[in-house]
């Protein structure tokens, strides 16, 4: 395994998520009552989505800078587990809207908007399906990267902190002041984010050294077929 | 007066005891807890975990085997 060392603070980190998560105290609230406890396991979804697809838009800003194929392998994979990130961050939002708000898509401003920003990155990838040449591939979607990312942000940050929200983060209430009581959630949240963060770069990283070594072989072919 | 003064001091510690009693109130899985049910939950989360990382980390093995037999490296 190559440089494994964040590897393994990776996984130490989220099993002491799920150690900590589900037995440390939490604040005894009304409404959510036991379900505080998916805040460890929700919320991270989505800080590792944005981190991710701001590795990504770094990567297609480089690439835009100094095209070359490993740029573009880059911002591709870590879009990509991004996009795995925004769509568990959905689920278990659903899940848990469907619990303490009733139903599980109440139309909640934080909600509508996660759910357009992961709709304006599923169109990341159609484009990218829809460009044969690999050059032109890897510009055009570079740049929609960067719009991508433009995007979402207003989205998820700022749009649904405008108007009302029972979300927590949004309509007024900036974070999670409502946990704020007790500030030892913060010990297992904060490191859970950590190790998701950690863990999506190991997947994007697997990503970008398959498509490494697809490409080399690609050129072994050509050069066999010349 | 003294009546009044112990009135106000009733008062006073129902006002600071209202809170406690409040949060004792609220519903959480303590049964389950105090039962050592919750080690199921939490050994079952983590073998499924466990077994995914295996999983991660049989990849990038394989991937950096994939890697070597790669002839003549570029870059």
């Amino acid at each position: 395994m190559r440089n494994s060392w964040w590897k393994i603070v990776a996984v130490t980190l989220l099993v002491y998520t799920i150690l900590g998560g589900f037995l440390f105290e939490v604040p005894r609230l009304n409404i959510v009552n036991e379900t505080i406890r998916s805040l460890y396991f929700h919320v991270p979804m989505w800080f590792g989505m944005v981190v991710m697809f701001l590795v990504s838009t770094i990567y297609s800003i480089k690439y835009l800078r100094k095209p070359s194929v490993s740029h573009d392998n880059f911002a591709v994979s870590f879009a990509n587990t991004g996009l795995l990130f925004g769509l568990l961050g959905i689920v278990t939002g659903m899940i848990w809207a469907n619990y303490t708000w009733g139903s599980p898509w109440h139309g909640d401003p934080k909600q509508n908007g996660a759910a357009i920003a992961l709709l304006v990155y599923f169109a990341y990838f159609v484009l990218r399906g829809s460009v044969e040449n690999q050059e032109q591939r890897a510009r055009l979607s570079a740049v929609y990267n960067i719009f991508a990312f433009a995007a979402m942000i207003p989205l998820i940050f700022i749009i649904p902190r405008m108007t009302s929200s029972m979300h927590p983060g949004s309509g007024g209430n900036p974070g999670f002041n409502m946990y704020d009581l007790d500030s030892k959630m913060r010990m297992v949240f904060y490191p859970a984010c950590i190790g998701w963060i950690l863990l999506g770069t190991w997947i994007s990283t697997l990503q970008i050294r398959m498509k490494k070594i697809d490409e080399h072989i690609a050129e072994l072919e050509d050069e066999k077929n010349n | 007066m003294k009546k009044t003064i112990n009135n106000l001091l009733v008062f006073g510690l129902i006002l600071i005891c209202n809170p406690l009693f409040a949060q004792q109130e609220v519903e959480m899985a303590d049964t389950m807890r105090s039962n050592g049910k919750i080690y199921v939950v939490v050994s079952i989360l983590l073998v499924i975990f466990i077994g995914i990382v295996g999983f991660l980390t049989f990849m990038d093995r394989k991937i950096s085997g994939l890697e070597k037999r790669l002839p003549g490296k570029k870059e």
